[in-house]
């Protein structure tokens, strides 16, 4: 299974960044082959678009699973639509976050954050 | 002759300087300030024709298209997205540009149309009037401007910018041939002025300054205007009686206190910017 | 805690109000997201901590070296950026269609800088702004960009006071967005009205906790009337009704914030303003 968590830095000490599409970094936990993958999020320089953008990334990265602080409704619809689970979560340290997650501590979001229309520059 | 009339920032009477001018002048009034467009309350034109403003769209042939993700790559907006093989479009992101229609190679792109605003043109006392409207919830005004403004006919226009300098400021100024700006003696009014210049400048056209809520001295405004050899078509004075007729909606113009003064900033304008 | 203070229209009394709020907080961190008319860092003098160049959107570059002026680029244009050429910076959308179908390679897409950033520090804490490129529009990543920065320094304080964009557009979603509570002002005129009524559209749509004060209330009982029956059919917080004050327009040309002028009418309103919307965003 594949774990995708949105972080403001590339280490397990790294806190989980409260924003899905504007996030630093997304950290993806592989609990099968036992690897943590570090993405840049492309979505972050983004002027609109940015949690499609962040979307995107993860599709293709085909994970099971995302936890972040909040989802607008348009990475919440792809989301949904690609049958990727997502759960909500404060903003800790990584180490607790998976803790969390592995204890089943974390609120699954059903429904999206206020939308983020980026400018049209 | 089309003159805009805009300001460095919202609130100093954009709009209450372009319709009073438009009835004094009896000029063509037209409102870009489309995501609040507020000349129509005062002067209140029977509306004869709304139109809708269209932008284009892509739409997926699902039969033909391959999920190659070409056109996801190439959009520079982020509105596509590939979501369990099919490729799937945020409209209000999308700003029709076609880079997606022309990368694809299996032809599985066609272009449709969606409302984003509308058109609304009328008439009062003798003048035409337009203005546009944004939906809301619409990020892109650019394109309910350009159509307000493209296919204009002869005769002569006020039209009533967007606030401060942004993208539509600077697209409403491609179609203009003169300007007014609106004011306030404050440091406020005056930094918002500077960079208000700074626009009009970059085109090379007249323009000159009107100073609202004026109170008579020889303030920032007039001292700016002088070291900067910036003409100034005229002042409002700053009054309570002006302030009130206003919250009423009532057109200033109508007014037989205050009807003098446009008169006198009407005959200015045309000096200032050369009216033939 | 952010609480954002916007407003449909200019000149209601935005500005002048969230620096009133802000003083009377205390211990605040002010975001100026007003980035087209960014009036809410003049009130203070300061150090600039941090200048940052941001980039955000893109225009098309077209190589003189390489173009053999075959035209294609001008016509894939839907933006009639593109003449004689040359590229209109003012009318590119940043697209890249024309990268795709020139034959030669000559046009790129080049990062475009729309601002400089500030966090300025001053005796009563930190402020972020942006000063705009001309013909640039305040982006959502703009103002993203400046609260986050803002953010950075907020640790310790109480409250984030944001200064929200004109309008209904981008910038002012970006504002509102993730943030706690939103204070519209207003006036009591018939289009002051007309852009509450806009900007209220817009809040419900975010569900955010929504005040609303009336700056100016009794220079028009009638509109005042009016949105204060607005105010109740949705179900909003009236938290202040400001009266019209010269002394505002003394505050303004002195660049002192309303709260300096101890006998200032509009400076006791503001206050008991204040402590009404204490009550609401701390409980």
């Amino acid at each position: 299974m594949k774990i995708a968590i949105s972080t403001t830095g590339k280490n397990s000490d790294s806190v989980l960044d409260m924003r899905f599409g504007r996030c630093e970094y997304f950290q993806i936990y592989d609990t099968k082959a036992g690897k943590i993958i570090i993405l840049e999020n492309k979505g972050r320089l983004s002027s609109g678009g940015a949690g499609i953008a962040a979307s995107n990334q993860l599709i293709d990265e085909k994970v099971d699973v995302i936890i972040t602080g909040n989802l607008g409704p348009n990475a919440f619809e792809l989301i949904a639509a690609e049958g990727i689970k997502a759960y909500k979560c404060k903003s800790i340290a990584i180490n607790s976050v998976l803790e969390k997650y592995n204890n089943g501590e974390l609120e699954e979001i059903t429904i999206s954050g206020p939308a983020h229309h980026g400018g049209h520059n | 002759m089309n003159i805009a009339v805009l300001s460095g920032k919202g609130g100093t009477g954009k709009t209450t300087v372009s319709t009073n001018l438009a009835l004094a002048l009896q000029a063509n009034y037209i409102d870009c300030d489309v995501e609040e467009p507020n000349g129509f309350l005062f002067l209140k034109p029977s509306i004869e024709k709304t139109e809708q403003v269209m932008v284009e769209y892509p739409v997926m042939d699902d039969k033909k298209c391959v999920a190659c993700r070409e056109c996801i790559k190439v959009c520079q907006f982020h509105a596509l997205a590939k979501v369990k093989d099919k490729v799937i479009l945020f409209e209000k992101l999308c700003h029709g540009c076609g880079a997606c229609k022309i990368i694809c190679k299996y032809d599985a792109i066609i272009y449709n149309q969606r409302e984003i605003g509308k058109i609304e043109t009328g008439q009062t006392r003798n003048i035409h009037c337009s203005r546009g409207i944004l939906n809301i919830g619409e990020p892109m005004a650019v394109p309910v401007i350009k159509k307000l403004l493209q296919n204009i006919s002869e005769g002569n226009y006020i039209i009533d910018c967007p606030p401060g300098t942004s993208c539509n400021v600077v697209n409403t100024l491609r179609y203009v041939d003169g300007a007014i700006l609106v004011t306030e003696p404050s440091e406020f009014g005056l930094h918002d002025l500077k960079i208000a210049v700074e626009v009009v400048k970059m085109f090379q056209i007249p323009f000159g300054i009107i100073i609202n809520k004026d109170d008579g001295k020889d303030n920032i405004i007039r001292q700016y205007c002088k070291k900067e050899n910036i003409q100034i078509i005229g002042a409002i004075p700053y009054s309570k009686e002006i302030a009130q007729v206003y919250s009423k909606g009532d057109i200033l113009y109508d007014h037989f206190k205050i009807k003098p003064i446009f008169k006198k900033l009407a005959n200015r304008s045309k000096e200032v910017l050369q009216w033939n | 805690m952010e609480l954002v203070v916007l407003s449909g229209k200019g000149g209601t009394g935005k500005t002048t109000i969230a620096t009133a709020l802000s003083e009377l907080a205390k211990e605040v961190v002010r975001v100026d997201c007003d980035v087209e008319a960014s009036n809410f860092y003049m009130y203070y003098d300061g150090k600039d901590l941090e200048k940052e160049d941001f980039y955000g959107g893109k225009k098309a570059d077209i190589k003189k070296d390489k173009c053999i002026q075959c035209g294609k680029c001008e016509e894939v244009c839907r933006f009639n950026a593109i003449d004689h050429f040359q590229i209109n910076a003012f009318a590119c959308e940043g697209c890249g269609a024309c990268t795709l179908v020139c034959p030669q390679n000559a046009i790129i897409l080049k990062d475009e800088k729309v601002a400089n950033t500030f966090i300025t520090k001053t005796d009563k804490g930190i402020i972020a702004k942006a000063e705009m490129e001309i013909g640039s529009d305040a982006s959502g990543l703009l103002i993203s960009f400046l609260r986050k920065k803002a953010e950075k320094f907020s640790k310790n304080e109480l409250v984030t006071i944001i200064d929200g964009s004109p309008g209904i557009g981008c910038p002012v979603i970006a504002s509102i967005t993730g943030s706690n509570a939103v204070l519209v002002v207003t006036e009591p005129t018939k289009s002051g009205l007309e852009d509450l009524k806009r900007v209220i559209t817009l809040c419900e749509h975010f569900q955010i906790f929504t005040m609303v004060c009336i700056n100016k209330y009794d220079i028009n009982g009638e509109v005042t009337k009016e949105i204060e029956d607005f105010v109740d059919q949705k179900e909003l917080k009236l938290v202040g009704k400001i009266p019209y004050d010269d002394v505002v327009m003394k505050s303004i040309n002195e660049l002192k914030p309303i709260t300096f002028y101890k006998d200032s009418i509009a400076k006791k309103a503001i206050t008991e303003m204040w402590k009404t919307i204490q009550k609401f965003i701390f409980t």
